[in-house]
């Protein structure tokens, strides 16, 4: 063996390769271009490029907001558009969830349900917002309802598929251990969709912050929406782009909120991560 | 047939989409016996041992336990990938079939398996974190938890560089001392069947179907150089490479 032993000779030195300091691009990455935007639109506001009747400065819209603050409308229009948010998502979530279990799971209820809602779905925001008012009242009743029918779907769609397509491999481990049906639902196929199931949830958000401006812009008093058409109809520019800054960062924080949470959901995925 | 007999298959067949993979098979499997099968890619073997596992409904014949000697629930199964659930570490993985268990009950049954397997120290780790022999270690402890008198193993080295294969061999000979379970192992790795088997099954098809069966009489700690060794390997080969029967 001794002829086969690698000489004990050191190898000539590598140079080391220089290594360059590696810059570590944080979350505070994503407000770069924001900043650079509302950058831009002082200038282009303070040169007059654009009359201030159509486009107020970031300062004027900073004003607008501060005197809404003052008086407490602020707080008032945040509070209801939450409210409705909080209690549209929630219905809507828990129906897209007990919906989307069932026809994950079982195939006759995918093939009993699925065709009638996938119908439903491709029925515009707008269409259901007479009916609900009709059923529901022109009050908070029907304004839920919608959110509740755009965070619907995403959540359907997506934990469906994600039951539906959980590896066979993984719900044979369930069989081979005498497991019933609901018990390889529960232990292998509902785990496995979490990943699917998150992506529905942020889906099923996006939608509903779309579905709330549009229910307070039927009607309403109070409300993010409201504050976008009060704002037109007395013509202040200031107080539409305060409220869709608003609608903006409310979206924005809570999507990274449910995105916080799925990430702690599904750490277990063996996936890259920036 | 003979009284030893934990399983018997009787004229065994299955076809997939009219297109018949294997048998007809008829054999016996002796209680505490270590039976590999072996036999070439796409010979049925994988269907056969899943047969045995009820993962798969035979279209023909029966396969039969001795009667009182096993229900369902006493088979364990390793199948070619570790099929780990990802979302729990090993411990839990370990302890997958064992949900019914008083939580004690389990957590011994769970740390006997893992030590027997070598993975004591990584119980707490996710299926992300290991490495290939060692996902495949904790799945043979999550069959092994359960204690099953039966432990199919399909192909369940296959993945696995030779080193951590011939590792894996050593441990399937410690699960075999310290839990005594009657075993198949399908393989079509000819050293590993010589090296661990009673007995070799050779399945040639498809349809696969039986056409050597060769107990092996050599001491436990076998030697791969010995000629004893190596005529059966000759023997074993030649059975594998003829051409294939005929229906």
């Amino acid at each position: 063996m001794s002829d086969l032993t690698l000489p004990r000779t050191a190898p000539a030195a590598i140079p080391e390769r220089p290594t360059r300091p590696r810059v570590r691009l944080g979350a505070w990455m994503g407000l770069v271009l924001p900043a650079l935007c509302v950058a831009a639109w002082q200038v282009v506001a303070d040169a007059r490029i654009v009359t201030p009747d159509l486009l107020p400065s970031p300062a004027a819209v900073l004003r607008a907001l501060a005197d809404l603050a003052a008086s407490g409308e602020l707080v008032a229009h945040l509070d209801a558009t939450l409210a409705r948010m909080a209690l549209g998502f929630a219905a809507g979530a828990a129906a897209g969830t007990v919906a989307g279990a069932l026809t994950g799971a079982i195939p006759l209820a995918r093939r009993l349900i699925d065709p009638t809602v996938q119908a439903l779905r491709s029925v515009p925001s707008i269409a259901w917002v007479p009916l609900f008012i009709i059923w529901l009242g022109i009050f908070e009743g029907s304004k839920i309802a919608l959110i509740a029918v755009g965070v619907f779907f995403p959540v359907y769609l997506n934990l469906m598929a994600g039951i539906a397509g959980v590896d066979r491999k993984l719900i044979e481990v369930g069989r081979i251990h005498g497991f019933s049906p609901l018990r390889v639902l529960w232990r292998i196929q509902l785990p496995a969709a979490l990943p699917a199931y998150v992506t529905g949830l942020r889906g099923g958000l996006g939608l509903g912050w779309m579905f709330v401006a549009a229910a307070e812009l039927m009607g309403a008093s109070e409300g993010l929406g409201f504050l976008l058409t009060d704002g037109e109809q007395t013509g202040r520019p200031a107080v539409v782009i305060g409220a869709i800054l608003l609608f903006a960062i409310c979206g924005k924080l809570t999507d990274l909120g449910v995105e916080w949470l799925g990430g702690k959901l599904v750490a277990w995925q063996d996936t890259v991560r920036p | 047939m003979t009284d030893d007999a934990l399983l018997t298959i009787d004229r065994l067949e299955k076809s997939f989409a009219g297109a018949p993979v294997l048998g007809p098979v008829s054999a016996w499997i002796a209680a505490g016996s270590l039976t590999a099968i072996i036999g070439r890619s796409g010979c049925g073997k994988s269907t056969l041992l899943r047969c045995l596992g009820g993962l798969e409904t035979p279209t023909r014949g029966k396969i039969g336990f001795r009667a009182g000697a096993l229900d369902r629930a006493q088979i364990g199964y390793v199948f070619q990938e570790p099929r780990l659930m990802p979302w729990l570490d090993v411990r839990r993985n370990a302890g997958f079939g064992l949900a019914h268990l008083p939580r004690g009950e389990r957590n011994a049954a769970v740390a006997e398996a893992l030590a027997v397997v070598g993975l004591t120290d990584a119980a707490g780790l996710l299926p992300k974190q290991l490495s290939g022999g060692m996902a495949q270690r904790a799945a043979l402890a999550r069959a092994l938890a359960a204690r099953p008198a039966l432990l199919l193993l399909d192909e369940p080295f296959s993945a696995l560089d030779p080193l951590t294969r011939a590792q894996m061999q050593a441990h399937l000979l410690a699960v075999r001392r310290h839990y005594d379970p009657t075993m198949v192992l399908i393989t079509h790795d000819m050293d590993e069947a010589l090296a661990l088997a009673d007995r070799v099954l050779v399945l040639r098809g498809p349809p696969g179907r039986v056409v050597a069966d060769v107990p092996l009489d050599l001491p436990t700690a076998r030697d791969r150089m010995a000629p004893g060794f190596l005529a059966l390997k000759r023997d074993l080969t030649d059975a594998l490479s003829e051409q294939p029967v005929e229906a």
